[in-house]
């Protein structure tokens, strides 16, 4: 400890280590490749928004003008799987390098190579993903769920985009198997398991998820490719498949992966708002289990994403009442969030902003789940725009602005310096009316009859469509904002100091800002 | 899902201002629909019942979840001089917070299982449909009368949705929503629709009836209806099924009894002319 807060020199300031390029190629460190993750993340997350803006131009009225409609699918598909595994994933891996290690008092992570390894694979599957785009038939098109027999007749591009789900996957794991080593073994003294910030129990149970559900869906793709390539039938009718087999072994995957986006969000929310208002977090015993108990029932309840598919009565009551379970967890954290607000001394800026949006339009988010769970209503919602209105809700503002809650709280600590506040206040407004113009309106589009995942719509879905895009124009569009903001940031500022800000708890908050190139060579105590 | 008669010139020119991008709003003052169709069956109209159950509970919690963070938020700032309270939990309060909700979980649950039971009851029904998907058209096969036919988007629709037409979607009467051949049912009968698929899944949805299942190549899913007021209810695939999965509308005419016996009696003399429809594929 006293080593590193000698090192408060310039933040590239790394011995021996290569310099340039090479310095990124090679890296080990968990800063660096944090920032290479986050940066990766934001970079996807401007493909993935840019895919987003030709589906709602597409949609801002009725009628083909722009692109045709094998197009459009392609748009759809690529516009999730590059948001889910290009921005929104990485973006919390990023996270987790930066900060694990900083909150439990390690100085690196438990396997830094293998962290090089894992970031740098994503690259290239990512390069492959989009390169589908321009091969004999174009990219999928049979939407990022891929189910057969449809993603069967994807062209040329089935084996890349499989192999490219492959690299994910394997990248997630070893991610996740870094994070368990991590935190099971390298907290400093004194730092029990009940000690952990939120932050860091959020990312252990998400990498608990990652690596039991990831082979599922490596498994389901290989599935795919073989029954395409060698002759196999798994999921072809025909010759004695079962193509909703297919959707199970998916959504097995498929709900998990929905609280591997999720946990970590709700972690890094649990770690602003009582910095902001000035008070602990009310219950942390309790977020932990309710953080456990989602984690658990995540697995039971997959099969609430296709009840339309004709289960026995008695398969969808189970999922059903499963499903429903879920909100009294995931209520007592909205409910200990919001006493920890209550009777505290608050003050708004930007991270509190984003963690407060967050708040209220996760809840949102929700509330439309409970209702989706509700089977003879889901009859009505399935496959609608109520359900595109939902799962934004609850990845936009949720996720996505978690993520920005997170990377302005702790901007201050990986640059040195403060990001410019009016301009992030200005950002966090464009970005929480752009969010709700775009995706509330959704709710009624799919309640008055609107399928998901359509590039043409009947007349009277107009005014609402509009509506949503120009939403979307404004949220897109404020993004660059950001962008701005972050390198701003990085290139000066006002000096930030190590707490950056009014008594925050964490031992990330120990080290000096910027956090040098090697914290905690010597493990501090927790008390 | 209402008709769709009044014209209106020049839609590109609606990116030009935003005057203009507002005018199809204007112009169709009615077409804001917020919420779920009653619909004409008894389930749907118990489905939209619980819908809006579930919603105003939601509606009930979230203001008093959403008014206690805004009093907070209003009040309990620093810039108004509190002094944070050190409080960090409190056993009581946590567990009636995790009971009260299970509470109103088995509220919303009981309603819901009792009508689910009632969507899965097939048996007892006066017909039966044969309902298969392709990509991208239905086809319905009348088990016990010998009917069968195909039913696609119409041909007016099916011109102005091409990229770059020129036709205006707001001049053709129920843009996209319109078929060929309709799914012709008598009022007040218990229909049992058989569905399946010939190439990829796809679902048969109407909103009014509350009827959404899918069509799977190698299954065959079980729903029904029975329809209370005569007329034509429109719906659309809603599973996604490749290119044109957009453009393979499901219409219904609802018609009387006699009407209905008409009908048949008109499509049998059809049938014995083409045997089957096939040559429209």
């Amino acid at each position: 400890m006293s080593d590193t807060a000698t090192h408060t020199a310039d933040h590239d300031d790394h011995h021996d280590t290569p310099k340039g390029i090479m310095r990124w190629l090679t890296t080990t460190n968990h800063k660096d490749i944090g920032t290479l993750y986050l940066l990766f993340a934001l970079l996807m997350f401007f493909v993935g928004g840019s895919m987003a803006l030709i589906i709602r131009l597409e949609l801002f009225q009725p009628g083909l003008q722009y692109v045709n409609p094998e197009f459009f699918n392609q748009m759809t598909t690529m516009h999730a799987l590059i948001m889910i595994f290009g921005a929104v994933m990485p973006a919390f891996v990023g996270l987790a390098n930066w900060m694990i290690p900083l909150q439990i008092g390690a100085p690196d992570m438990a396997l830094p190579r293998m962290n090089n390894f894992s970031f740098w694979i994503l690259p290239f599957a990512f390069t492959l993903l989009l390169s589908t785009l321009f091969m004999p038939g174009g990219g999928p098109a049979g939407g990022w769920t891929l189910y057969p027999p449809l993603v069967q007749q994807t062209g040329d591009a089935l084996p890349f985009v499989i192999l490219a789900i492959h690299l994910m996957g394997i990248s997630s794991i070893m991610g996740a198997i870094n994070v368990i080593v991590t935190i099971m073994n390298m907290r400093a003294p004194g730092m029990t398991l009940l000690k952990m910030p939120l932050f860091v129990w959020t990312w252990l149970i998400t990498a608990y998820l990652l690596i039991a559900v990831m082979p599922v869906l490596a498994g389901a793709v290989t599935m795919l490719l073989t029954d395409q390539f060698f002759g196999t039938t798994f999921f072809h009718a025909a010759g004695g498949g079962d193509p909703v087999m297919f959707q199970h072994i998916f959504w097995f995957f498929g709900h998990p992966e929905v609280y591997i986006m999720i946990l970590p969000a709700f972690g890094i929310v649990s770690e602003i708002i009582p910095t902001f208002a000035r008070k602990p977090l009310f219950g942390y015993d309790a977020m932990v289990y309710a953080t456990a108990s989602i984690a658990f029932l995540s697995f039971i309840v997959w099969a609430h994403h296709m009840f339309t598919v004709g289960m026995p009565l008695a398969g969808q009551l189970f999922f059903m009442f499963a499903t429903m379970l879920i909100a009294v967890p995931t209520g007592v954290k909205v409910f200990n969030w919001t006493a920890t607000m209550w009777r505290g001394a608050m003050t708004f800026e930007t991270p509190m902003l984003f963690a407060l949006a967050f708040l209220f339009l996760f809840t949102i988010g929700g509330f439309s789940g409970l209702m989706l769970s509700i089977v003879p209503a889901d009859y009505q919602y399935h496959d609608s725009y109520f359900v595109v209105a939902h799962f934004h809700y609850v990845l936009v503002p949720g996720s996505v602005f978690a993520i920005m809650a997170g990377v302005y709280y702790w901007l201050p600590k990986w640059t040195g310096h403060m990001y410019d506040e009016t301009l992030g206040k200005i950002h966090f407004w464009l970005s929480v009316i752009g969010v709700n113009v775009t995706f509330f309106p959704q709710h009624f589009l799919g309640l008055a009859g609107m399928p998901r995942r359509i590039p043409d719509y009947a007349t009277q879905f107009t005014n609402f469509n509009m509506m949503s895009s120009i939403g979307a124009f404004i949220f897109g569009l404020s993004q660059l904002m950001f962008v701005y903001i972050i390198f701003k940031t990085i290139r000066g500022g006002a000096k930030a100091s190590a707490e950056v800000w009014e008594s925050p708890t964490g031992l990330e908050w120990t080290v000096p800002s910027p956090a040098p190139h090697h914290t905690f060579d010597e493990a501090p105590q927790v008390k | 899902m209402r008709k769709q008669t009044r014209s209106r010139p020049g839609i590109a020119a609606a990116l030009a201002s935003m005057a203009a991008i507002f005018m199809p709003a204007l112009a169709r003052a009615n077409d804001w629909a917020l919420n779920m169709p009653i619909g004409v069956t008894d389930i749907s109209a118990e489905v939209y019942r619980l819908h809006m159950l579930i919603l105003w509970i939601c509606v009930v919690i979230g203001i008093v979840v959403f008014g206690a963070m805004l009093y907070a938020i209003v009040n309990h700032r620093k810039s108004r001089g509190v002094v944070p309270a050190k409080f960090s939990h409190s056993t009581r309060v946590e567990i009636i917070w995790t009971v009260i909700p299970v509470l109103i979980l088995i509220g919303m649950a009981l309603p819901a299982t009792e009508t689910l039971v009632k969507m899965e009851d097939t048996s007892g029904s006066d017909m039966t449909i044969k309902v298969t998907g392709y990509q991208w058209l239905w086809e319905y096969d009348y088990l016990d009368e010998d009917i069968r036919f195909f039913s696609r988007l119409d041909a007016e629709s099916d011109r102005a949705r091409q990229l770059g037409s020129g036709i205006d979607p707001f001049t053709v009467e129920n843009y996209l929503l319109e078929v060929d051949n309709r799914m012709v049912v008598p009022v007040d009968a218990k229909v049992r629709l058989l569905l399946t698929a010939g190439d990829v899944i796809h679902a048969w949805w109407i909103p009014d009836f509350a009827v959404k299942k899918d069509a799977i190549p190698g299954f065959i899913n079980e729903v029904w209806f029975q329809a209370n007021e005569i007329g034509v209810y429109r719906g659309q695939c809603a599973e996604l099924c490749g290119r044109d999965h957009a453009f393979m509308p499901i219409v219904v005419d609802v018609r009387s009894q006699e009407d209905y016996q008409a009908w048949l009696a008109e499509q049998r003399g059809d049938v014995a002319d083409r045997p089957v429809a096939a040559a429209e594929l």
